[in-house]
């Protein structure tokens, strides 16, 4: 029985392990929850925390006199491990704004906090568009890219240019079936076809036999609704199975630039994508890109970028509004347009969303292609107004009709 | 309060002024912990002490290894979350669909998975759990990758709002202490005595007349409704239920856990619990690195501390005392 | 040419996924292979097999990235690389636990596969990468009529049925096969007639990783080499080998390439249930006989 007592000590004292950090509420805190380790690491990661590290560098470390730090997690592509975080973060930390959030799953979740919270969280990796749209949430901002925009953007550039008959490969899980509906949406509004898709389980290995069922239909584009492994995975083992020498075509609705990079340009070559960024786009985002290379030795994806940008509009409009109060920020972020090397005149909206224009790309064939990271060609700029859900159409209940 | 200080009737005569000492010392920090910790934190402790106590049921006490008991825990997660948010249920019954039916679930499981021994019990555990991965992933209510997010707390019994943090927090804290006391009564209990012959030395329970394949498989669905109601309370407190929660690597989780903390004893569990939570929470920022220093813990366990951290001071204790060392480590 | 659908699936899609499901059933002959020698012999679950699997697809990508070292000669040097690795694991670790119930065997090493996959995780991240080191010999494919086969597919499902059978030939038919038999049923005998058993125990153990490593190399450039390849495939192979009967070769050669037949027909009629159509067969088995198809009752 003695044992017991000892072990019940024990358990105490492993009680007592762990005080939650605290800062001082004078400071403005920055939090980056993203994945570090998982399928997402290279399109955001620890590059992606380096990006808002150099934006409160450029803003000279302080607002109004006010220190500002920054701290990073890795949420693991678990909403549990997620919403851990963010809860923490909000509560005890005094993290007044978190970032980036790859992963639609555990951004819808994270968004239900910060909406309980009444904090602000700026979204630049996920894609489902449902962020601004059923789900939307008064502080949360969407800000690099979505499913509609991707939609639109490669689904409707594809199927005008002729490929007017799809057959779907689609990730089972919502992000995936969400950017098929959107696509296949787009594809027959343009006049094609969609002859079939299915439905493949996240994280194979192999999708052999799938894209052996794409070759069958016949269809004149394949459509990829999926993202990170999955997409590289299907794209190479298509490329193996002759289905792009056959004649088929690819469409890559969620290709990043380290997708590209892991592919390699021999079997990436004639991809479309659509983006919002590019690091060889034009002078600014080359002198952007060049200090982020210098720093993190890989050129940044347009989460990255997008991150950069988020920040530095956070720091603005704490500025502006003189406080870290969510509604306060908020209203002076919609004021202010966004511009940086990114963006030119992007506006967000009463929904969350920040509207702009996105880019049609095709990687380069391996001749085409003049160094390392030389991977895109640009095909054309796409205003923003055919990339962004109109209002007219959202179901956010923030926005007022009529 | 007296509630937690039981006498054990079969135990060593009489409880020592220590162990009342430790047990109401725990109590007073259990209860004063939310104003110095944080409760979240705390309270995601105590569902996956709870958890691993009901593990612990059956690994340390019954002798069952089950390398799919995230099946319990995950899927009454699942129910309690669905008949809350979308069933507009009230907290407590939400708690009892969860336990209910993971307890249907455990029957079942444990009907077929008993016939075997050993290795292949754990196999066709790890089968089963499968298969309800399968079903959470595909069935429409669960949403798949999503999970049921935005779980309502809701009002317990109509009167206490659980949104407050505070006041769920002493609702985990009743539940835990509840769960706890009714394992140390099943451990102590005519039942427990049995089940640990069972695990001793199968063949002479058998010859001595027992209905051993009935006393396995009561010891599994108790085991796993216990799991379940972790997994209930889980899903209230998180607000959240994930396939995370069905995975096999949670089922690993719950063995890591045990046996950290110690397994076949009764508050090994409790402890590895709070020391894989503390460090999953504190080393979120690092990444990977979790990864490898769990994989180290459950290297250095098997290898060198095979009767866990309570199990190991429990041991230095005897040996103080100049009693001979308990034989062997964990179960054979 | 074929124009009868079975249960409509078009006779070309049929067949072609039978074809698909024989080449993963290669990967699952192979790894199970590796089980189920290491099982028969020392008894241990080798849990961390996925983890080293993937070492010997890193290990190929690393000896191209860094030493120039392409595929033909990275087949023979990868296993051996990582079968050495596996010698010093069984060294260090795995020979104090053979005493205790296998059940320890199995959470050590599923605690060195956690190390070995969070340590890869750490430098390489999880987007994986690029094999391109396919030899000319192997690329390019041929049209079958119903459907197009990359050589190097073919290739996998030759190489995987000749190590299979080689290794089948050398533990049934030689000498040294004999011995490690009997070292299995007798372990003190077999030492008394002088066959350093222990000594061969932690041969048998690297024998057993250099075959999953030699997979890994195999896999590498249709795969993608990322540090999760091992986790993903660990579970399916469990269930091969537990199918096919713990300690069996034969068994589970039979049931890895069987069961990759089966998963590719899932595929075919129900997709989403492929991962778990595997599972769904391991426990109809385990009820019906516990030992596997072809294993011996315990």
């Amino acid at each position: 029985m003695r044992l017991k007592g000892i072990s019940a000590l024990l358990a105490a004292t492993a009680l007592a392990s762990g005080f939650a950090m605290s800062a001082s509420a004078e400071t403005i805190k920055l939090g980056v929850l993203n994945d570090q380790s998982g399928v997402y690491t290279d399109l955001s990661g620890p590059g992606g925390v380096d990006a808002v590290r150099m934006a409160v560098e450029d803003a000279g470390g302080a607002i109004n006199g006010n220190k500002i730090e920054l701290v990073s997690a890795d949420h693991q592509n678990k909403p549990d491990v997620g919403t851990s975080i963010a809860r923490q973060w909000y509560d005890q930390d005094h993290v007044d704004a978190i970032f980036d959030v790859p992963n639609s799953g555990v951004a819808l979740a994270v968004q239900e906090v910060a909406r309980e919270k009444h904090k602000v969280v700026m979204f630049s990796g996920p894609a489902a568009s449902d962020l601004t749209n059923a789900k939307c949430s008064p502080t949360g901002v969407h800000w690099t890219y979505d499913t509609y925009g991707l939609a639109k953007g490669t689904g409707a550039a594809i199927t005008k240019s002729g490929g007017d008959s799809w057959f779907f490969l689609t990730a089972d899980y919502a992000f995936g079936q969400a950017l098929e509906r959107d696509t296949a949406a787009v594809v027959t509004a343009n006049g094609g076809k969609v002859l079939g898709e299915v439905r493949t389980p996240l994280a194979t290995p192999d999708f052999s036999s799938f894209l052996l069922q794409a070759q069958a239909s016949k269809a004149k584009v394949i459509g990829l609704a999926n993202a990170g492994g999955d997409t590289v995975t299907s794209i190479k083992q298509a490329a193996e199975f002759g289905i792009t020498s056959g004649g088929q075509k690819l469409a890559g609705l969620l290709v990043f630039l380290s997708d590209v990079n892991s592919l390699g340009l021999k079997t990436a070559q004639g991809l479309e994508m659509t983006e919002s960024f590019y690091w060889d786009l034009n002078d600014e985002t080359r002198a952007f890109s060049k200090r982020f290379f210098d720093r993190n030795k890989k050129e940044p994806t347009m989460v990255q970028a997008g991150l950069y940008g988020a920040a530095k509009h956070y720091l603005e409009g704490v500025k502006a509004a003189g406080s870290t109060d969510a509604d306060k920020v908020m209203a002076a972020m919609r004021a202010n347009p966004v511009n940086d090397f990114m963006t030119k005149n992007g506006q967000l909206r009463e929904d969350g969303k920040v509207v702009r224009d996105m880019y049609l790309f095709e990687v380069k064939k391996p001749e085409e292609s003049k160094g390392p990271w030389d991977y895109y060609k640009l095909i054309r700029q796409i205003p923003a107004a055919e990339v962004t859900r109109p209002l007219a159409e959202s179901a956010c209940p923030l926005v007022k009709k009529g | 309060m007296s509630s937690v200080n039981i006498p054990a009737p079969t135990a060593v005569a009489g409880t020592s002024n220590l162990t009342r000492v430790g047990l109401v010392a725990l109590l007073v920090l259990a209860i004063a912990a939310p104003f110095g910790l944080y409760p979240i934190f705390l309270m995601k402790a105590l569902c996956f002490a709870l958890f691993a106590s009901a593990f612990n049921l059956l690994l340390g006490y019954g002798g069952l290894l089950s390398f799919g008991h995230a099946a319990f825990f995950g899927g009454a997660a699942y129910i309690a979350a669905h008949v809350v948010k979308v069933l507009g249920w009230p907290p407590e019954l939400g708690l009892i669909a969860g336990t209910a039916v993971a307890a249907i679930m455990g029957a079942a499981f444990g009907w077929l998975a008993i016939r075997r021994q050993g290795i292949y019990f754990a196999m066709v555990t790890l089968a089963l759990a499968q298969m309800i991965y399968f079903v959470a992933l595909e069935a429409k209510f669960t949403h798949g990758e999503d999970g049921i997010q935005a779980v309502p707390r809701g009002k317990l019994l109509g009167l206490l709002d659980l949104s407050d943090t505070f006041t769920m927090y002493y609702f985990v804290l009743v539940i835990f202490i509840a769960v706890f006391w009714l394992i140390y009564r099943t451990i102590h209990s005519p039942f427990g005595q049995v089940l640990k012959a069972i695990r001793e030395n199968e063949p002479r329970a058998i010859s001595l007349g027992y209905r051993v394949d009935h006393y396995k498989l009561l010891a599994f669905t108790l085991s796993a409704s216990l799991a379940g109601l972790a997994g209930s309370l889980k899903a209230l407190v998180f607000q959240l239920a994930s396939l995370t929660d069905v995975d096999w690597r949670m089922s690993g989780q719950v063995v890591l856990m045990t046996l950290v903390g110690g397994v076949g004893t009764v508050f090994g569990p409790l402890v590895g619990a709070f020391i894989l939570v503390t460090m999953e929470n504190y080393l979120a920022q690092f990444g990977s690195w979790v990864t490898v220093i769990q994989g180290v813990i459950f290297v250095v366990c098997v290898l060198t501390f095979r009767k866990g951290v309570v199990g190991e001071i429990a041991e230095m204790v005897r040996r103080a005392r100049g009693e001979r060392p308990s034989g062997g480590g964990g179960h054979h | 040419m074929y124009v009868i659908p079975l249960l409509g699936i078009p006779p070309q899609v049929l067949f072609g996924q039978l074809l698909l499901g024989l080449i993963n059933g290669a990967f699952y002959a192979m790894l199970s292979l590796g089980l189920a020698v290491i099982f028969g012999l020392l008894n241990i679950i080798n849990f961390a097999h996925g983890a080293l699997y993937m070492m010997g697809a890193f290990g190929a990508w690393l000896m191209l990235e860094y030493l120039g070292i392409g595929y033909w000669p990275a087949l023979i040097l990868s296993p051996i690389v990582v079968g050495a690795f596996g010698v010093l694991l069984e060294k260090a670790f795995l020979h104090r636990i053979y005493k205790l119930d296998h059940l320890y065997g199995l959470l050590l090493t599923f605690g060195m596969a956690l190390i070995i996959e969070g340590l890869f995780r750490n430098y390489y991240g999880v987007s994986g990468q690029a094999y391109d080191a396919v030899p000319d010999l192997l690329k390019g494919g041929n049209n079958l009529g119903f459907m197009f086969l990359p050589t190097y597919r073919g290739w996998v499902v030759a190489a995987s049925l000749i190590i299979c059978f080689g290794t089948w030939f050398a533990i049934e038919r030689t000498k040294l096969g004999s011995y490690l038999r009997a070292a299995t049923e007798n372990p003190k005998l077999v030492q008394a007639f002088g066959i350093n058993v222990p000594r061969m125990i932690t041969l048998t153990y690297g024998f057993g990783v250099a075959l999953a490593a030699m997979a890994g190399v195999l896999a590498a450039p249709i795969y993608h080499v990322s540090p999760l390849m091992g986790s993903d495939i660990i579970i399916v192979v469990f269930a091969v080998v537990v199918i096919g009967g713990m300690g069996s070769i034969v068994g589970a050669v039979i049931s890895g390439f069987g069961l990759g037949i089966i998963e590719g027909m899932t595929k075919v009629f129900y997709p989403e249930a492929s991962n778990t159509v595997i599972f769904v067969v391991m426990a109809i088995v385990l009820l019906v006989k516990p030992a596997g198809l072809f294993g011996k009752a315990a």
